[in-house]
């Protein structure tokens, strides 16, 4: 165990090291230039040396008041697609091969907006409940923060992650491939409370809820999830929603796509009908062979992707690597993990990380020896339902190669014998 | 320890008026009722019945004057030729390999073009077209389309009377799960499903 450990550490430090000296070459800054040289000669600051910033103070409090990564880290960010041609009505995708555990980091989260991000003063915001009620309302931002509150942990998948890779292996990293989930506890109110509040008759099936963005983005949500578990949520992980992730308000509807979650709530309309918007006909609709379209597909089914090794990866030498990933769900628990490291012929189970939440990112893991051949790295989710994660060749077989939206196939990483990793279809 | 104080805190509390405690999902009292101008202001969309058209109405005619200046540059001449999302064409290609979606081969309402292009376009410049503007430049994408006439006026009347091509394409419920693979353990096969 202490050997792996140490292996493992080898790692750790020479990525570390190929990062510092990219941030320097990049921006050239003095500090960093020395201690990376410092490093790069040897290490003045490893062991038995006396490290430099043991021998002095550090940065005072409050550098910043709110505060930052280490600078070291800063390769950490989201990336933009390059497939729309506006960067208002487009994505970001989070970096999980740098992330561990389940939970994303705030501004790590994945982005998707159709009209940008609105500068939202929540004095200024309300949310309006109207339409098949006995009493229309109108709440301002400290009263919805006045009901009993409740928070919960739950992911958050775009329908189009993972779009690229229905033909061909397309994304180099994980990021690019399943960089559109992102997993936070929301903090916020139960639709269900607010609805009680306006009263809803029998007749209502559907609620239109509605953004205060330039898009204002629409979705028809049926009435059975809105008083299920939906939110309407202001806060993740702790403070206030970011500005992206719909600051002051949105919706949080566990387990379904992330578009229906409507970011910047302003407005839900009762109904006994769905709305037939842009964003449940045009798009966010799954084309089949036959050329019908199936529409209202709001369940992510299970899905699982090994985050560590993954695409972009490579591993420097032989020896023990723990297989790390995420699994979840949009019908409930993971119950299951499974790994292949040939392609799918010969499964492990891996370790979940518990306790296992519904609907929300597992963490997985399983110790893995590498030998120095070529390798084919899957994972496979099982969910409460009994639901087991499929090829890519048997969705295509049910659904044709021009649904777009919904693609959780098992995922493949393939390791070649010189360490390198790559996305790859078998 | 602590559940000792916060009784004792709150028999003291109740003692002296300051609050009672509630049973979850009592009616709280937060809101209030929103007036009829409020909604009216807010409640734009449009469903496929045609609720909440507002008066108004529009031509082919004054639709394309509308479309030459406020949506040609982002949609193209005739609608097809970008750069940005293609508004026409398509017809009989949802069943081939390259299927291209349009609001004449794919939309399946033509009350949601009306409600799409007033909350969202001209995209600079959202929710800024007046309603007989908006229904001029919805029956000039329609007729783009081959949809309507030349000579056809949209109102809240004729709008949501328009038969779309692709009205029936839709499936709903979601018919998923419909793969139903198995969770083989050791010497799997390539496709480990049951249809
Ligand atoms: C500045 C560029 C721009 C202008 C001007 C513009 N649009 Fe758009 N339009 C877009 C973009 C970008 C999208 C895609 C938005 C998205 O998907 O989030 C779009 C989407 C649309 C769509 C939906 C297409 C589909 O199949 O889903 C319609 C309809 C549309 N525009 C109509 C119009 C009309 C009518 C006007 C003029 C009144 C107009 N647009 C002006 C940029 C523009």
């Amino acid at each position: 165990m202490a050997t792996d450990n140490r292996t493992d550490g080898q790692i750790e430090r020479r990525q570390f090291l190929k990062r510092s000296l990219g941030v320097v070459a990049a921006a050239s800054l003095p500090l960093p230039v020395s201690q990376a040289l410092a490093a790069s000669n040897g290490g003045g600051n490893l062991a038995p040396n006396v490290p430099e910033w043991t021998r002095s103070q550090g940065a005072p409090i409050l550098s910043p008041a709110y505060g930052q990564p280490s600078r070291f880290e800063d390769g950490v960010v989201r990336t933009p697609t390059d497939l729309t041609p506006t960067t208002t009505s487009s994505w970001s995708f989070t970096p999980l091969q740098d992330l561990n555990g389940a939970i994303t980091p705030n501004g790590l989260v994945f982005e998707r907006h159709h009209g940008g991000v609105p500068d939202i003063d929540p004095e200024q915001h309300q949310l309006m409940l109207h339409g098949m009620v006995e009493k229309p309302m109108i709440f301002s931002m400290a009263e919805i923060k006045r009901f009993p509150q409740v928070s919960i942990k739950r992911f958050l998948e775009c329908s189009g992650n993972t779009l690229t890779e229905w033909k061909q292996p397309t994304g180099k990293t994980v990021q690019d491939t399943h960089g559109l989930l992102s997993c936070c506890e929301w903090t916020g109110v139960r639709l269900s409370t607010l609805l009680r509040a306006a009263g809803v008759g029998d007749k209502a099936k559907w609620i239109l809820a509605e953004g205060a963005d330039a898009a204002a983005m629409t979705r028809s949500i049926p009435m059975e999830k809105a008083l299920d578990d939906a939110l309407v949520v202001y806060a993740q992980n702790g403070e206030a929603l970011r500005p992206e992730q719909g600051y002051p308000l949105r919706l949080i509807l566990p387990g379904f796509e992330g578009n229906t979650q409507i970011k910047w709530l302003r407005r839900l309309e009762v109904s006994d009908a769905p709305y037939m918007t842009r964003e449940e006909t045009s798009k966010y609709t799954d084309l089949m062979r036959d050329g019908s379209a199936r529409q209202f597909t709001f369940v992510m089914e299970a899905k699982s992707v090994i985050t560590f090794p993954s695409g972009g990866h490579t591993l420097p030498e032989k020896g023990f690597y723990e297989i790390r990933g995420l699994a979840w769900s949009g019908r409930g628990k993971i119950t299951w993990v499974d790994v292949s490291t040939d392609g799918g012929r010969n499964w492990t189970q891996a370790e979940l990380e518990g306790p296992v939440e519904s609907k929300a990112l597992t963490a997985f893991r399983l110790p893995w020896r590498w030998e120095g051949g070529s390798a084919l790295l899957q994972s496979r989710a099982i969910d409460e339902t009994g639901y087991v994660q499929p090829t890519r060749q048997a969705l295509i077989k049910a659904r044709g190669l021009k649904s777009v939206y919904h693609l959780n196939a098992i995922q493949t990483w393939e390791v070649s014998s010189d360490g390198g990793i790559s996305n790859v279809h078998v | 320890m602590f559940t000792y104080k916060t009784i004792a805190f709150t028999v003291l509390a109740s003692l002296v008026g300051a609050g009672t405690i509630m049973a979850q999902d009592e009616d709280y009292g937060l809101g209030r009722e929103a007036t009829t101008k409020e909604i009216a202001g807010w409640n734009i969309d449009v469903p496929p019945s045609g609720d909440g058209l507002p008066g108004g109405s529009g031509t082919v005619a004054e639709g394309k004057e509308v479309y030459q200046t406020q949506c040609q540059s982002c949609h193209g001449a005739d609608g097809n030729s970008g750069p940005m999302d293609k508004l026409v064409g398509g017809k009989d290609t949802l069943t081939s390999d390259s299927p291209v979606k349009t609001v004449g081969s794919y939309w399946p309402y033509a009350t949601t073009l009306y409600d799409y292009i007033h909350r969202a376009m001209p995209f600079n410049s959202p929710q800024s077209l007046s309603p007989d503007d908006t229904y001029a430049v919805t029956a000039y994408v329609l007729f783009l389309n081959g949809i309507v006439d030349e000579d056809t006026t949209l109102d809240a009347d004729s709008l949501p009377d328009i038969r779309m091509p692709n009205r029936d394409g839709f499936v709903s419920p979601d018919p998923r799960p419909d793969v139903l693979a198995n969770a083989c353990m050791t010497d799997c096969g390539s496709d480990e499903t049951t249809p």
